[in-house]
């Protein structure tokens, strides 16, 4: 983790590249990705909003971006992430998710996120999951 | 007497259908999503690809690939429920579709557990109904990759229904 820099972390994520996600901030258990608004993504396209699908992608890369920060970790991987979807994206603009690794165990982080547009008062979707978790310190 | 409708007639406008319903979500097409129809059962199928990779060490499919590819056969199976009933009637021509689109489900929210690491091929969904009234709806979702019984991931979502014009 400390050798990449951030952007190389989200470049060697193939599917995170193909949705053009860009690393914003990460360290200390917290991540901010974001991505582009992008007509290949749309999932109603009466309204051209974006799938919940690319938003719940966004969502799993930060949590896993998050847990990954937080010191001593190693590896991650997502056991299970549920997304509560407020109000539709709007189209055009971009996304923005931030996720806190607020606890964790030997074995388990637990994360939650909010993902926002332009207006970053009223969230799109949150999001809490939890993750495999393995320390340097409990191999 | 009625004669029975020919079956090729049957078979072409299910089909017609369903390509149109899943041809109109940009987001299938991009991961490359297509469904294979036996009566009114559909299975979804993600034919693997290079750039579904999360993890390159392992290779493991990304998880966000995994849930998008499960809202989309929920989505999918849930809208096609919903359409069955008026293309079966007759009140809904296939060939009307495309220029007059049926609106789709909303998710209200999706519950992913990933149960195995997705290997880098093809994978396959199916959803059931759970429930749908005239406003919600409650589907799950699982899916495979090599043995049926071996579900790699598994998923329930909750759904607002689109209102008809006479509601």
């Amino acid at each position: 983790m400390t050798e990449i820099s951030p952007q190389e972390f989200i470049n060697a994520l193939p599917f995170a590249r193909a949705l053009g996600m860009r690393l914003d901030a990460l360290g200390d258990g917290r991540a901010q990705i974001s991505m582009p608004w992008d007509a290949r993504f749309i999932g109603d396209p009466a309204t051209g909003v974006i799938h919940g699908g690319a938003v719940s992608a966004l969502m799993d890369t930060c949590g896993g971006a998050a847990a990954l920060s937080y010191p001593g970790a190693t590896t991650t991987a997502t056991i299970d992430l549920r997304i509560d979807y407020m109000r539709a994206a709007t189209p055009g603009q971009r996304i923005t998710a931030r996720a806190e690794c607020y606890h964790v165990t030997r074995r388990v982080a637990f994360v939650r996120a909010t993902a926002h547009d332009d207006d970053s008062a009223n969230p799109v979707a949150t999001a809490t999951g939890a993750f495999t978790f393995d320390h340097k310190a409990h191999p | 007497m009625i004669r029975p409708e020919p079956v090729q007639h049957v078979k072409h406008r299910r089909d017609l259908a369903l390509k149109t319903l899943v041809g109109a979500v940009p987001y299938a097409g991009f991961l490359g999503i297509v469904f294979e129809r036996h009566g009114d059962e559909l299975t979804a199928i993600l034919p693997y690809d290079d750039k579904l990779i999360g993890n390159p060490d392992l290779p493991a499919i990304h998880g966000g690939v995994i849930a998008s590819f499960l809202e989309v056969a929920a989505i999918i199976e849930l809208s096609w429920a919903m359409l069955w009933d008026a293309l079966e009637s007759g009140r809904l021509r296939p060939e009307d579709m495309a220029a007059n689109l049926p609106r789709l489900p909303k998710t209200i929210d999706f519950s992913v557990d990933y149960l195995r690491t997705g290997l880098p091929r093809d994978a396959y969904a199916r959803a059931r109904v759970n429930r749908s009234g005239r406003r919600y709806a409650s589907v799950h979702v699982e899916a495979w990759q090599d043995n049926r019984a071996r579900l790699f991931a598994q998923a329930t979502g909750h759904f607002v229904m689109p209102q008809s014009a006479d509601d």
